[in-house]
Formats: C-alpha cells, sequence, structure tokens
C-alpha cells in the first residue's frame, strides 16, 4: 500500500501553462506550506535524536579511557572511576537472559505456530496474554521478580540469576513474536514433503522448520537482548547496586548493570559524575549500536528466500 | 495437524498398515513440554496479578479508603499520609504535556511518511524514528535532567526548578513519537487506495485527501496510536525518576517537580524496606493501580486497533 498516489493537478498545471483551472497560487502555497509542516514534525523529532546524541558525546568523551572500563566506582575520586562492575553485570545479566529467552521463547513459539489448535480458547488465552504482556509497563516485571525470585518463594535475593530471569520474562514475548514469524516464513510444502517421507511432526520441526527459521529467531533474540540490554527500571526494583566495590560477580552475587550505574551517577549533584554517566551511556549506545548491525547483518544475509 | 487422532490397537505389528498410526509417546511428551513453555507466559501474568494482589491487601487492610480520601501522599513518614492523588496528578500531568508534544510531531510524521514520501526516502526515514525506539529509556532521563532543563528551558528563560514537570514531558513525548507514529501510519496505509484516487479524481490536492480522506478514514488506528502512547507514558520510570524529581505535588504548575507512582516505586524499591513493612506494602499498591490504569488502555487500544482492521481486510 506505499506506492505513491498519482500526482494532483499541481504537476498538471505546471507542465501544462494555461490550463490549470482551479489550483491558485494560494492553493500551491498552502499546499506546500502543509507538506514542510508534516516534513518539519519528522524532522524535529530526529533533530532530538541528533542532538542527544551529541550532547551525550560532548559530556562523555573526556573521561572515556581504557581506565574507565577496567576500574570499579568511586565514591571520592570521580576521575578514577570506572565501569569494570557494570559491565561484568550486564554480560552476567545478558547471559542468563538469553540462556532462558532462547529455549522458552523458541519452544512458545513452535507449540504456538505447529501444534496449537487456535479452536480452543486455551491457545487463544496463550495468543492474547502475550500480546498484553508485551504492553506491561517494566516497572511492574521489577514487581514480579522483587515478589517472587528476589523474596517470596524463590527468596534468591538480589543476585544475578533473580535479575536475568526478571528482564528475560520481560523481553520474552519479543522472542516468541519474532519466533512466530521466522516459523510461519516456512512454506507448508517443505513440511508436507517431510512428513510425506515418513518423518514425525517433531522430526519435521527439528530439521526442516526450525533450520529453516534460525536466521529469524537470532534477529529476535538479538532485537530482545538489546532491549534488555538498557532496561533500569526492573533491576532497581530487584535491588542492583549502584556502587559496586568489586567487579566480580556470578549467579548468585549481588551485581550492577551499565544502564544502573549510568542512572546512579545522573542522580548525583556533582556534575563530575553526571559526566561519568555520558562516557557510559556511549559505552551503552555502543553496545546498543553493535547488537542492532549484527541484527540487521543476519537479517539481510541469511534470510531465505523460498 | 492434530497427530494419532484414533488411538486404540494400530499397534501392533501386521495391523493394518494404512490404519491409524500408532500412538507415538516420544512425541507426546515433546507436545507437552512445548505446551508448557507456552505456559510460561501465562503464569507470568498470573505471578504479576497474584504479586500485586496479595501485597497490596494486607496493604489495603491497613490503610483502607485512605487511598482516596488522604489529600497527601507520604506513606514512610513517621505521620503517614496515602492519598494516591498527588501521584495520579504528577503521573497525569508529565503524561498530558508528553501527549502534546508527541501528537503534533507523531502525526505529522505519519501522514508524511504515508502519504507524502517516495519510497526511498522513507525507506531511510522510518528506521531512523524507530532508532529512538531504542534508546534506553534511563539515556532519555540523562537527556532531560542535564539539557533539556538546562540549556534548553532555562536558557530561553522559563524559570524551571531542577527537577520539573515540563524537561521530563518533552522528553517522553519524544520518546512517544515513534509509537504514535507507526502505528498511526500502519492505519493509514491501510487505507484503500481507490478512496484516495475517488478524491483525485474529484479535484481535491493532496492536502485535502490527506486530511479529508485518509485521515479520517484511518481515525480508530489513530486513537488506538495515541491510547498507546498514553499508556506508555504512564508506565515510564527513568526519565520521571531522574528529571521531575521525588516530591508528590497537587499543583499543575509544569516548571516545578512532581512524583509519580512509577517514580514512588523506583525511589522506595531503592531504600531498604523490609518485606511486611508499609512502605514495602506501598510499592505494590502503586504497581496494582499501575497496572490496572495500563491494562485498561491497551484493551481500549487493542479494541480501536481492530476496528480499523476489520473494516478494510
Amino acid at each position: 500500500m506505499s506506492a505513491p498516489p498519482p500526482p494532483p493537478a499541481d504537476a498538471a498545471a505546471a507542465t501544462m501553462p494555461g490550463t490549470h483551472f482551479r489550483t491558485g497560487g494560494g492553493t500551491r502555497i498552502r499546499e506546500l506550506g502543509f507538506r514542510l509542516l508534516l516534513l518539519s514534525a519528522l524532522a524535529l523529532a530526529l533533530l532530538v535524536l541528533v542532538v542527544l546524541v551529541i550532547d551525550v558525546l560532548n559530556d562523555g568523551l573526556g573521561s572515556l579511557s581504557l581506565d574507565f572500563l577496567t576500574e570499579t566506582p568511586s565514591r571520592i575520586d570521580p576521575s578514577s572511576s570506572g565501569i569494570a562492575p557494570a559491565i561484568m553485570g550486564t554480560l552476567w545479566l545478558m547471559f542468563v537472559c538469553a540462556a532462558f529467552i532462547i529455549p522458552v521463547g523458541v519452544a512458545s513459539a513452535v507449540y504456538l505456530e505447529e501444534y496449537a489448535n487456535r479452536e480452543r480458547w486455551w491457545n487463544r488465552f496463550i495468543e492474547v496474554n502475550i500480546q498484553n504482556l508485551a504492553a506491561v509497563p517494566s516497572i511492574v516485571y521489577g514487581i514480579l521478580g522483587l515478589a517472587f525470585l528476589v523474596r517470596g518463594p524463590l527468596s534468591l535475593g538480589n543476585v544475578v540469576l533473580a535479575g536475568g530471569l526478571t528482564l528475560g520474562l520481560l523481553v520474552l514475548p519479543v522472542v516468541i513474536v519474532a519466533g512466530r514469524e521466522a516459523i510461519r516464513a516456512v512454506p507448508p510444502s517443505i513440511r508436507e514433503g517431510s512428513m510425506a517421507l515418513g518423518a514425525t511432526q517433531w522430526q519435521t520441526i527439528w530439521k526442516q522448520v526450525l533450520p529453516g527459521s534460525v536466521p529469524g529467531i537470532a534477529t529476535g533474540t538479538i532485537l530482545a537482548l538489546s532491549r534488555a540490554i538498557g532496561e533500569t527500571a526492573p533491576l532497581i526494583l530487584v535491588g542492583a547496586v549502584t556502587f559496586a566495590t568489586t567487579a566480580d560477580t556470578g549467579l548468585f552475587q549481588e551485581f550492577s548493570a551499565l544502564p544502573i550505574q549510568i542512572f546512579g551517577w545522573a542522580a548525583e549533584p556533582q556534575e563530575a559524575y553526571k559526566l561519568l554517566a555520558a562516557a557510559a551511556i556511549i559505552v551503552l549506545m555502543a553496545v546498543l549500536l553493535a547488537m542492532n548491525a549484527v541484527a540487521i547483518w543476519l537479517r539481510n544475509k541469511y534470510e531465505k528466500k523460498w | 495437524m492434530e497427530a494419532g487422532t484414533q488411538t486404540l490397537g494400530g499397534a501392533a505389528p501386521g495391523g493394518n498398515p494404512l490404519g491409524a498410526a500408532r500412538r507415538r509417546w516420544g512425541e507426546e511428551v515433546i507436545r507437552g513440554l512445548l505446551f508448557l513453555a507456552a505456559v510460561i507466559s501465562i503464569l507470568t501474568t498470573a505471578g504479576i496479578v497474584v504479586a500485586l494482589l496479595t501485597e497490596s491487601l494486607s496493604f489495603f487492610q491497613e490503610v483502607g479508603t485512605r487511598f482516596f480520601t488522604d489529600s497527601s501522599w507520604s506513606p514512610l513518614f513517621s505521620d503517614p499520609q496515602f492519598g494516591i492523588w498527588p501521584l495520579l496528578n504528577g503521573t497525569f500531568l508529565i503524561t498530558g504535556i508528553a501527549i502534546l508534544v508527541a501528537v503534533p510531531l507523531g502525526l505529522g510524521s505519519a501522514v508524511y511518511l504515508s502519504e507524502y514520501a517516495s519510497p526511498r526516502t522513507r525507506r531511510i526515514l522510518k528506521p531512523a524514528l524507530e532508532v529512538l525506539v531504542g534508546v534506553p529509556t534511563v539515556v532519555f532521563g540523562y537527556f532531560a535532567l542535564t539539557f533539556i532543563t538546562p540549556q534548553i528551558l532555562q536558557a530561553i528563560g522559563i524559570e524551571v526548578q531542577v527537577f520539573n514537570a515540563l524537561s521530563a514531558g518533552i522528553v517522553m513525548g519524544i520518546m512517544i513519537v515513534p509509537t504514535i507514529a507507526s502505528i498511526s501510519e500502519d492505519a493509514m496505509s491501510a487505507v484503500p487506495q481507490g478512496l484516495r484516487e475517488g478524491a483525485y479524481g474529484l479535484g481535491s490536492t493532496k492536502r485535502q485527501v490527506a486530511t479529508r480522506v485518509v485521515f479520517p478514514a484511518a481515525t480508530s488506528g489513530i486513537v488506538a496510536s495515541i491510547v498507546l502512547g498514553i499508556s506508555r507514558g504512564v508506565g515510564e520510570t527513568m526519565i520521571v525518576l531522574l528529571a521531575a524529581g521525588l516530591a508528590p505535588n497537587t499543583g499543575v504548575n509544569p516548571t516545578e517537580g512532581y512524583a509519580t507512582i512509577t517514580t514512588f516505586m523506583g525511589a522506595t524499591a531503592k531504600g531498604d524496606n523490609p518485606a511486611g513493612t508499609i512502605g514495602y506494602e506501598s510499592i505494590f499498591a502503586c504497581g496494582l493501580t499501575l497496572f490496572v490504569l495500563t491494562l485498561f488502555m491497551n484493551m481500549i487500544a487493542i479494541r480501536f486497533v481492530r476496528k480499523y482492521r476489520e473494516v478494510y481486510e
């Protein structure tokens, strides 16, 4: 539906002078003005994005150095502060998150596309539920993590495992939706051919459908992780720490994370800490940019044309 | 795709080779495991509801209707007040400012992308706009606090406090632009080409087609996009936590600071509130309020989206 509409009377009037009967000069100016107004709306939104990037680079580049990546944050001396604990925490969180969302997300997608009978109310319920989950505010997932993982039944404490699973639950719908699209893109003839040769349904899925949908699933997973990596609010609720004194962390240890570190520094009143926050933002945005670039590359390179 | 609808007897070797297939237990187990994975999403919803309700229940047993009748909110003070209105006031004031920014920018972008942009321009501009979705909200919060407030608002002579609703609202509006733009653009692109051609045939200009034919025909999608935008704003935490301050405020002056539902939750969770205290429970009562608000808005939005799909597909 993106085909441009046919040129309006304006164009005809321009090429055939004297034949225009209703597009007077005033109309043409109003047409142009309207078009410029629309374009400026779009341009303004993009301009803010550009200004944001320039502002962050301007504030943060000065603090960016190798030491910044390897030091721990300091309450006393901003100039010797670094983000090593935040980087380690974020890596651990992403590891836990990926280990959770890849199997669960792909399995859900396979179930919904290959097995679920849409006549059954529970299958429709699962679909509506996933649609609704995608719109729940992220801080509410923090509540879920706080009540069930950090305290309550599991009582893991403020540890990486609780944080990673909370983020995993938050971005699970992204993987399921992407996985379903990738699976749906595998044509039915592939499945029918496999079944006709005597393969069972699962053999068909495992040997034909899943290999054909790996690029789509991988792209979806990277996009889900790139959403998870910037999430801050849920991590505040599950108790990530802003001033970690050591980069040493693990599944069952306390943790910091890049967005949490940015928040902690940005909330400090002293200017020096705000500049550190900007430097950490540069690191986070660089990682995000790289992840998205990989996702786009994967999609373009491996997407199969059936 | 239902495997093995007839399961009786077919297992015997030498039975009718064209009869019903033998039930394969391995296949059934796999099917069961996949179903369990899909059920995790339902457990997530159930977990959210259970967590919110149980803690909120003990909150409301203690506080009762003071949640609606108290005029201020200070559950952590020695003389605690439990009125939710100041937090709702901050939430909707800031979201209101955001919508004032996001609706013109988002709808303008949507009309441009759908009606004016050439396919090539569209291919470049649309992903560029979507980059805004990928910016972590903590980065927007930093931008509101360290750039919009001092270098824009204070620089042009608006006397805003360090924490203020205006800068949080403006930046939140920019954050919402892609939500409004992409959903309304979908709705506008779904308007059948025949309607446009009919209008051109009657001598309409491009602007008339966009404003008098496409825009009205896409109304339900546009409304859905705005409702979803509001819902995103209400649930947003980091921008308000960094830029709008923590003080509950019942006024409407956008140059002052305001606490919102989400800032209270974030700021309180950062402090030490052991389970069972009223401080801990108040996080959940706020969470419940937020969950109900956003769920309600999402349901409205989904209904509107269905409406435009039904009309043209």
